[in-house]
């Protein structure tokens, strides 16, 4: 059925997917980097704001699950002639397997879904900040594992020579995918869950939500696509080392969510782009302007922790609110007669 | 088996150990308490007040009291600014509010040192008669080990008796036991807050030297894994409680330093790992901390 919503729906898909044709053939590389970074990034944000935004669990632990995506799927997409070389430990049907990158893809968040379930266990047992210090530690056991477990990760030294797969079509593809399930998922009777857990978990649990296993479900799903960007983002760079997936990268995606408003999809795209952009222009300044005889390396990232600490102060519920961006009230007319289509409930922020 | 002296060294660098970071989990304590702030800035606090007490020791001159007594001073006051520019234009906000606005303190704290000192770190030495190890009956320590554990102690002894004796120390407890109460009772909130920050930053400025001089180097990103671990030893200890603070300190210096003293070399590198998976299995079993016999809110 080619209804008029649909037809809303379909030509901003087509728009990207021209979009992208055109960039791929005639951007640079450094600028096709950079906008596969913005859509990882969007994936990062949109994925933390299932746990952060909708349910609200305060999770810090975000660079844990996006870094067993991108280790799982290094090792699973390394050639085998690179693996002998480089990681000789590993047990035979690991050193002779090479599977194709989406599978690898897949098979990483996976397993980051699945580490998100076991650990959910006891850490979402815990509420607001122990459940944020927790996910801390997650990030930490998980950097402690990847530089102890030499055998499958190589330690310290890291995994490099990754087959540099990811380009602007797997990155948006992606992007898209995750955008339409947690759009589903959050107008679904799992969402609303969600919504209701955070504004209130005792009442919704009284009307029969299951809050364990919710807060669970927005966990792993998040966790989910967060390995998906971790896989992405390691074939990217086509290196990888437990410091790649430092607090730093934890910290950045919750600036992206708090500027773009917690519990808004749109908003988390819209933080995302931003907070991704803007530091490409500084870090110009970074190496040219320099102070005393050296560059300013870091000043992009203090320029974004000052921008944190202004929205906090003077716009708390960040650039959207809980609100989402909409197509214009005309073309919602046109498209669905006249119905307003509910959306989730905005984010309402309450004093402690 | 383990000879005594063994067991007895380790006994001595768990207490090193913990006593620095119960100096850090302190301040995390007091803070938490008034104002149900986790702040994750705290660790880059102590950062400062290492690079303080090297900027220092760069100049021979100056004694070693100065080197310790300076940024406990200067870090001190820091402290107390750092909540004003920071964390004062959102009181009454939410605690997520102030929890990302923390996790933003860090990083520019961070990222400052890395503008104007560069992230290369540097070598923290000190006089060679502070570090020289003396061994006693197959113990080994060195003058600084004395140092921290004694002024570790003697600083708790101070605290203990600053939070009971002086009216701004009951202030503080009455705020920690019930803000909008001590606030009913007229008592200066913002005052008895500054306070706070002030004692914490200076405990960790200190604490910054001792663990500056136990390891011998400095850099901008040293105070993230000690003030993540003070915070576990806090919330073991029960956060907002200042003797389950310094308790959890000193059982997390023990444990850490036992499990890598006593279970084969293999799994010493999972140190950090332990330290999370310890926070965990108390949470779980007492969520309330071992020294708090209510169970508080959690949320």
């Amino acid at each position: 059925m080619w209804n008029r919503a649909r037809l809303l729906a379909f030509f901003p898909l087509l728009l990207g997917v021209v979009l992208i044709a055109v960039a791929q053939g005639t951007l640079n590389d450094y600028y096709q980097r950079v906008l596969a970074v913005v859509a990882i990034h969007i994936i990062l944000t949109v994925s933390l704001n299932l746990t952060n935004g909708f349910t609200g669990d305060f999770s810090l632990g975000h660079a844990a699950f996006m870094a067993i995506g991108a280790y799982v799927s290094a090792v699973l997409t390394l050639p085998v002639a690179s693996k002998e070389m480089l990681m000789s430990d590993l047990p035979t049907w690991l050193g002779q397997m090479q599977v194709p990158f989406p599978v690898a893809t897949i098979l990483g968040g996976i397993l980051a879904a699945a580490v998100a379930l076991l650990i959910g266990v006891p850490v979402l047992r815990l509420r607001g900040h122990y459940l944020a210090v927790a996910t801390l530690g997650l990030m930490v056991i998980v950097r402690v594992a990847a530089n102890n477990w030499v055998r499958f990760t190589r330690g310290a030294k890291g995994i490099n020579g990754l087959p540099a797969f990811t380009n602007l079509w797997w990155a948006y593809g992606w992007m898209a995918i995750t955008l339409y399930v947690i759009w589903r998922l959050v107008h679904s009777p799992y969402g609303r869950a969600m919504i209701a857990i955070r504004e209130d978990e005792l009442a919704a649990a009284s009307r029969g939500v299951r809050v364990f296993r919710i807060r669970q479900l927005a966990f792993a799903v998040g966790a989910y696509f967060a390995g998906i960007a971790g896989a992405l983002w390691a074939h990217l760079i086509t290196a990888i080392t437990p410091n790649s997936f430092s607090f730093l990268i934890t910290f950045n995606v919750v600036v992206m969510l708090v500027v773009g408003g917690m519990g808004s999809i749109t908003g988390s795209v819209v933080g995302a782009v931003l907070m991704t952009l803007a530091p490409e222009f500084l870090r110009r300044i970074e190496t040219s302007v320099s102070v005393g005889g050296h560059p300013l390396y870091g000043l992009s990232q203090v320029t974004i922790s000052i921008a944190v600490m202004l929205v906090m102060i003077f716009r708390r519920e960040g650039l959207l609110g809980g609100r989402e961006l909409t197509w214009p009230r005309w073309l919602r007319r046109w498209a669905f007669g006249g119905e307003e289509v509910e959306g989730p409930v905005p984010a309402q922020q309450s004093g402690s | 088996m383990y000879s005594s002296s063994y067991i007895l060294q380790q006994v001595i660098n768990g207490l090193n150990l913990g006593s620095i970071y119960a100096l850090v989990a302190i301040g995390l304590t007091i803070v938490y308490g008034i104002l149900r702030l986790i702040n994750f800035a705290h660790g880059d606090v102590m950062m400062l007040g290492a690079y303080l007490a090297l900027a220092l020791l760069l100049h021979q001159f100056v004694p070693l009291a100065l080197v310790i007594l300076i940024p406990m001073i200067v870090i001190g006051a820091l402290g107390i600014l750092i909540e004003r520019v920071a964390y004062r234009p959102l009181r009454g906000a939410p605690e997520v509010a102030m929890l990302i606005t923390s996790l933003a303190v860090s990083s520019i704290i961070q990222n400052g040192v890395t503008m104007t000192i560069t992230a290369q770190p540097r070598s923290f030495r000190l006089p060679t008669e502070w570090v020289q190890r003396h061994t006693v009956a197959g113990v080994s320590f060195s003058t600084l080990d004395v140092l921290t554990v004694s002024l570790a102690l003697l600083l708790m002894l101070l605290l203990t008796l600053f939070v009971t004796r002086t009216r701004v120390g009951i202030a503080m407890r009455a705020c920690s036991e019930n803000l909008n109460a001590a606030r009913l009772m007229g008592i200066p909130i913002g005052q008895v807050v500054a306070a706070a920050f002030a004692i914490g930053s200076a405990l960790a400025a200190i604490a910054g030297f001792f663990w500056a001089g136990k390891f011998g180097t400095v850099d901008p990103f040293m105070g993230f894994l000690p003030g993540l671990k003070a915070f576990v030893a806090a919330v073991i200890g029960g956060i907002g409680s200042i003797p389950g603070a310094v308790l959890g300190g000193y059982l997390l210096g023990f444990s850490e330093i036992f499990f890598v003293g006593f279970l084969p070399p293999s799994f010493s590198g999972y140190r950090d790992a332990f330290v999370f998976i310890l926070l965990l299995v108390v949470l779980l079993v007492r969520p309330q901390g071992l020294l708090r016999t209510t169970s508080e809110e959690r949320d």
